[in-house]
């Protein structure tokens, strides 16, 4: 509660009545400011525990914990699991994410329906989600290791060259894609930076710091939210939770991002 | 604004090289799957994944060819005929109408109340103003638009068009069609043309 209230007064500051000129360094250096502070706590350590809790817990109609579940490096192996994903599962016969191989192993080792397993994919003031706790905990993992995720599985590389031409897909009564705002580098929205994701650096320092805990929404947001969040802004229809073409745009996404080093979770505003 | 680039080509080479599917079938797929993932919600319908003439052809990675001259040309040609005019020629409403429609960024997500009339959301992409110093930077700056480029009725028939239906003069523009797809009323637009063209507004000083 500290922290997001540290964040609107940063908002009315910013949002002053200087004069521009004088003001634009201020502003810029007061952002850095504030993300520097943000960095010195970050409540992603609470998700991280919850979300080991979650891990070892025996749930589910089987009764079972989730440490029996295969992230791609063999049963129970949470350790750097997160850098090599999304990639080819043969048990599955196709390509998962962090999210949908979660929901995987919830539906055989744990017994929940699909429908069970996806109730709550993200959380809100009113219920939280398991996946937000999950998710922070298995990335954790994965911090320091450089992304790494494979791409010699015929439905690997499917899924990157369908993930490509949904990024650049334009459509809904904007004419907006993903490119519109992610395929040139040095712009923002407002003052918010935008990360070039077609260009390595951009894309690593994006795709690293993801799931985050967002100041804003008191909330750890997985990638999934983010696809789901940025789909929404786009004007398009729902993007489905574990949906083929999630799975295809982070496929996509983590290639770009190969050889970043994982920071996450990280804290954004 | 178009992207084409050198890399998309050697990345072109890289993807292509191992790939069973022809980039049409690709296409053909993605689609496909897109319909599947999404779902509709509130005033988002799937049909929102329908593109039309200029979306279908403006989809284009850095590992696609450019779009032709001859394609550019026809959409751009297409895309001015169909900019409506206002019936009885008042191209300029109020500016202060013009700031608050700028300044606003809601409307047509499946969030929004769709009863509240939708904003142009201009600070996003643009600077415009002095006084405001929380502006984008994914358009150029519209700072004295009319100032720097003259008040008289071409250059106002001209901001008028730009905010209709960009893809009328740069074919691929990423600005979205406000008039064209139904995003702001006529009097909305009326407004946010003062708002660049009016000798009054805070854009002009």
């Amino acid at each position: 509660m500290k922290i997001r209230a540290a964040g609107v007064a940063l908002v009315l500051s910013v949002a002053g009545v200087l004069p521009a000129v004088a003001q634009e360094r201020t502003t810029a250096e007061e952002i850095a400011r504030y993300r520097q502070l943000l960095q010195d706590g970050n409540p992603a350590d609470l998700w991280e525990v919850r979300g080991e809790g979650l891990w070892k817990q025996k749930r589910g109609p089987k009764n079972a914990s989730l440490e029996r579940c295969d992230l791609g490096l063999g049963p129970g192996v949470v350790k750097g699991a997160y850098a090599v994903l999304p990639r080819y599962f043969a048990d599955a016969d196709r390509v998962m994410d962090l999210e949908t191989r979660l929901v995987h192993c919830m539906t055989t080792l744990q017994g929940f329906s699909f429908a069970e397993a996806t109730k709550t994919p993200y959380g809100s003031d009113v219920v939280r989600s398991d996946f937000e706790g999950l998710v922070a905990y298995i990335t954790a993992e994965s911090r320091g290791m450089a992304m790494n995720a494979p791409l010699s599985h015929a439905k690997e590389k499917e899924a990157y060259r369908l993930g490509e031409r949904m990024f650049f897909f334009r459509g809904g009564p904007h004419d907006f894609s993903c490119a519109t705002c992610h395929s040139e580098s040095g712009r923002r929205i407002r003052l918010q930076d935008l990360p070039n994701m077609t260009q390595p650096e951009d894309a690593k320092r994006a795709y690293t710091t993801w799931p985050a805990y967002r100041v804003s929404q008191g909330e750890v947001r997985s990638m999934q939210w983010r696809l789901f969040d940025c789909f929404r802004q786009q004007r398009f229809p729902e993007l489905a939770f574990t949906s083929e073409a999630s799975i295809a745009l982070t496929t996509y996404l983590a290639q770009k991002a190969r050889g970043g080093a994982m920071d996450a979770p990280a804290i954004k505003r | 604004m178009t992207r084409r680039t050198l890399a998309g080509a050697i990345a072109l080479t890289l993807v292509a090289g191992c790939a069973t599917m022809s980039d049409a079938e690709v296409r053909q797929r993605s689609l496909d799957v897109m319909k599947a993932s999404f779902k509709e919600r509130g005033q988002a319908k799937l049909d929102r994944l329908n593109q039309d003439e200029v979306q279908a052809l403006c989809s284009r990675a850095p590992t696609d060819p450019p779009l032709a001259k001859a394609d550019e040309e026809r959409l751009v040609t297409a895309q001015r005929a169909a900019i409506r005019y206002p019936a009885d020629g008042r191209l300029l409403g109020d500016w202060r109408e013009g700031e608050k429609i700028a300044q606003t960024g809601v409307g047509k997500q499946f969030s929004d109340n769709p009863s509240v009339p939708a904003g142009g959301n201009c600070y996003a992409c643009h600077q415009m103003t002095k006084e405001e110093i929380s502006y984008g930077t994914i358009g150029p700056s519209l700072y004295q638009f009319a100032k720097l480029r003259g008040y008289g009725e071409d250059m106002q028939k001209y901001a008028w068009g730009k905010v209709y239906n960009p893809q009328a003069y740069t074919a691929c523009s990423t600005m979205p069609r406000f008039g064209h797809n139904g995003i702001l009323t006529e009097d909305q637009i009326r407004h946010v043309v003062a708002l660049l063209m009016d000798k009054d507004s805070p854009v002009n000083k």
